[in-house]
């Protein structure tokens, strides 16, 4: 019922959220598990850019119901100001055994404070590619679209390679957002990491970024240094 | 060093003195059992355990076939406990499970168990509270029969288990956010390549698609892994060398109990001929075997007759080779055997995945044969099967040298063609049972379902909470049939009531009280309803019944109809 128009509004969604949750509570008895894991937590720059970048996640709740938070940005030292940074606070619903539905509200604080609802699908699809996609929806009915690809290869136990693609879309031109419509932003690379432990992995890895705006049209190449953790 | 030896040859003064001091034919004993938390040092460090008088594992308790047995249990812990007495037929109320039997044991608080025991042979007791079952909390159970029929000159318990670093409610925990957490020989891109070399390009990358597809790992044998585990024999790990003393010529009864939360053992004696006389605590036709797989819970009862000064190993592979447990027979407690080669996993294979494909019209799931023909299917890697995964192994041991600390895991030595593990098939009732003839009153399907990548388990896709009980008729014979539609082993355990296994000995069907359903297989059992009350029906493997691999089974008295 609230995959409806309702929901598009923004203060509506964290209505259902919250109304999800609750209904979630009342059914469930089953152990509460909380997931928190830290995919990205690095520096990633070339000769002009110096960046920190997070890519966050924590889940809470039981095997079908969890509220899933999500925060992902970068934060330039020399510049001393964040490129991007937001929080998605999500109702995940288990759809599938591979599979998540997911809605709820995402907060931008930088570079602009925004305001979206949420609705997306996260799990894993055949061939053991880990997708995390997501659409955004403004107050005003502008749609933008984040999918997120990834897969792992064993070159040993431990070691292993993540090719990993980032693609953002926007279905209009945002004139104040200065968002142009199409790919607004690309990003393909991989992150080579160490298992130390399963939830101890620190990594290196290569990422090629290309950023379209209404204002200008960039990309660059990046090593990345990183750490992976989870618990 | 330490030995176990309770055969009445061996000590006929204590049975003498224990028969006279009980008048009369009925014996009644009262035993105690206090369960409390005891720190011990197993692997190096000190780790909580939860123990029967403060004993890993707990002290073997020897019971008479007909004897009326009463046990106080006493709870040291500050967590409720309780104590299930496992393959015993017994009033419910004594059965031991809280929430189905009784309602546990509070701490501080004493509870009476008292029954009379009706059957004879090898059993155990663990914990069914939370994880207490995995730290530490299971003992033997052996009960004499009123008239001996297989007199042995040694008598032992061989107790497997598995011993965790981990706490187990982290390790459910680690499961449940990833659940290949332990899993360290998985295939790599080495492996890929050497498929390619040995079984060609496209063979191998069909191969990997069609795993891909499913999204599974054909070496996800076990949930718990070596990883996680030390393997025990008796409570000692293989570094502490625990030892069974024998004079050559003797003949002995060695009772093998798994008493491992999830881990599957492959046991051998390598150089000594095997003759298995009891499943269950059930006699049973005798077979000679060089080696058979344990499964949770199972119990196995094995006579051997080592004729020469010569010491053996008793070598219990884990089912993953991701370790070993290992004791030794000999004649000295200075002669030491040779610590046999652990051998490569045999990997799952597509064909016994039929199961996962159930809604894939390209993959139907294959009609199983009942699990008297499961000798094309045994674990050896020689088998006939035509699956070209079932040579995967060969590739895949460095993996398996690489990830393991056992150096040896790949130095394989050639596996000897006439390896004749035990069949399920194989297992003959020494006593036919005429009951089992003629179609059964009630025929149930059970599903075994689950969700690996959640970690999530279940009967037909329902866990526990969310169940119904099964509610069958006191006096009926219910024919359950377990299709195992997951990639993993389930070994199926029901409280109270026996389970005949249909492996086409009709009347001769052994009776379990775990029947292990191997992946993709369909497996039906006779289960006579006979015994009044709620029971508890579920898979052994600890961290699936705590998932919801669980349910209860109600056999209701009829209403009177005037």
């Amino acid at each position: 019922m609230c995959i409806s128009k309702f929901v598009l509004n923004p203060r509506n969604a964290w209505f259902c959220l919250a109304l999800f949750c609750a209904t979630a509570a009342a059914h469930d008895t089953a152990t509460i598990f909380n997931h928190f894991k830290a995919d990205r937590l690095e520096y990633e720059g070339n000769q002009g850019l110096h960046l920190f970048k997070w890519d966050v996640q924590n889940w809470t709740g039981t095997d079908e119901n969890k509220l899933w938070l999500k925060s992902e940005g970068d934060y330039s030292a020399d510049q001393n100001i964040f490129g991007r940074a937001d929080l998605q606070v999500l109702y995940s619903r288990n759809i599938d055994t591979f599979w998540d539905f997911q809605i709820g509200a995402r907060r931008a604080i930088e570079p602009e404070r925004t305001f979206d609802a949420v609705i997306g699908f996260q799990g894993l699809a055949p061939y053991f590619i880990e997708v995390d996609s997501a659409m955004f929806i403004n107050e005003k009915g502008n749609v933008l679209g984040r999918l997120t690809l990834g897969y792992e290869m064993l070159l040993t136990q431990r070691l292993i390679l993540q090719p990993r693609v980032e693609v953002n879309v926007a279905a209009q031109d945002i004139q104040n957002r200065g968002v142009k419509s199409g790919v607004t932003e690309f990003e393909a690379g991989f992150r080579l990491r160490y298992e130390v432990e399963r939830e101890f992995a620190p990594y290196v890895g290569m990422d090629y970024v290309e950023e379209a705006s209404l204002r200008e049209h960039q990309h660059s190449l990046r090593g990345v240094v990183g750490v992976r953790i989870w618990y | 060093m330490q030995y176990w030896d309770f055969s009445p040859a061996r000590c006929p003064a204590v049975w003498l003195l224990l028969a006279s001091l009980v008048p009369g034919i009925t014996q009644a004993d009262v035993y105690r059992l206090s369960i409390s938390e005891k720190s011990i040092n197993l692997i190096g460090e000190t780790q909580p355990a939860v123990l029967a008088d403060e004993a890993l594992p707990a002290p073997t308790l020897h019971w008479r076939e007909g004897e009326e047995v009463t046990l106080h249990v006493t709870n040291l812990l500050n967590e409720p406990t309780s104590i299930h007495w496992h393959g015993i037929i017994l009033p419910y109320q004594m059965d031991g499970v809280p929430g189905i039997s009784f309602d546990g044991i509070e701490p501080g608080q004493t509870f009476t168990y008292q029954f009379k025991v009706k059957q004879s042979g090898t059993y155990w007791y663990h914990g069914h509270s939370g994880m207490q079952e995995q730290q530490g909390l299971f003992g033997a159970l052996i009960i004499a029969p009123q008239q001996e029929q297989q007199t042995v000159d040694r008598d032992y318990v061989v107790m497997l288990s598995d011993w965790p670093r981990a706490d187990p409610e982290r390790t459910m925990a680690r499961l449940k956010k990833q659940s290949d957490y332990y899993n360290f020989q998985k295939r790599t891109v080495g492996n890929f390549f050497a498929d390619i070399r040995r079984l060609g390009f496209w063979e191998t990358v069909s191969d990997r698609l069609a795993w891909g597809e499913m999204r599974m790992e054909p070496t996800d044998l076990a949930d718990v892994t070596g990883a996680n585990y030390r393997f025990l024999i008796n409570g000692q790990t293989a570094e502490a060398k625990p030892l069974y003393l024998f004079k050559p010529g003797e003949k002995l009864r060695l009772r093998f109990i798994n008493a491992s939360a999830m881990t599957h053992f492959d046991v051998r004696l390598p150089g000594l001929k095997m003759t298995v006389i009891a499943a269950d605590g059930q006699p049973v036709e005798p077979v000679d075997v060089e080696e058979f797989r344990i499964a949770v819970a199972e119990t196995y009862d094995v006579l051997v007759q080592p004729q020469t000064e010569q010491a053996y190993s008793i070598f219990a592979e884990a089912m993953d080779r991701s370790g070993y447990a290992n004791a030794t027979l000999t004649p000295r407690a200075g002669l030491q055997a040779a610590l046999p080669a652990m051998r490569p996993m045999t990997l799952l294979t597509l064909a016994e995945m039929g199961g996962e494909h159930a809604g894939h019209a390209a993959h139907q799931a294959p009609v199983l044969p009942p699990v008297g023909a499961e000798n094309s299917h045994a674990h050896t890697e020689h088998s006939a099967a035509p699956d070209p995964t079932m040579t995967e192994h060969a590739g895949h041991q460095h993996a398996t040298a690489e990830t393991l600390a056992i150096e040896h895991a790949g130095h394989d030595t050639p596996r000897a063609d006439t390896a004749k593990p035990l069949s399920y098939s194989q297992l003959i009732a020494e006593q036919p049972n005429h009951a089992l003839m003629g179609p059964p009153d009630r025929e149930i399907t059970l599903r075994l379902t689950g969700n690996m990548q959640r970690y999530i388990w279940s009967f037909d896709d329902t866990k526990y909470a969310d169940a119904e009980p099964i509610r069958v008729k006191f006096g009926e014979r219910i024919r359950f049939t377990y299709v195992n539609e997951t990639m993993m082993n389930h070994p199926i355990h029901i409280h109270g009531l026996w389970q005949y296994l249909d492996n086409g000995n009709g009347m001769y069907n052994p009776k379990k009280h775990v029947i292990n359903v191997k992946p993709g297989q369909t497996v039906s059992v006779d289960v006579p309803a006979d015994a009044e009350g709620e029971w508890a029906f579920h898979c052994h493997l600890l961290y699936h019944m705590d998932t919801g691999m669980f349910r209860k089974l109600i056999v209701e008295r009829a209403e009177h109809v005037h």
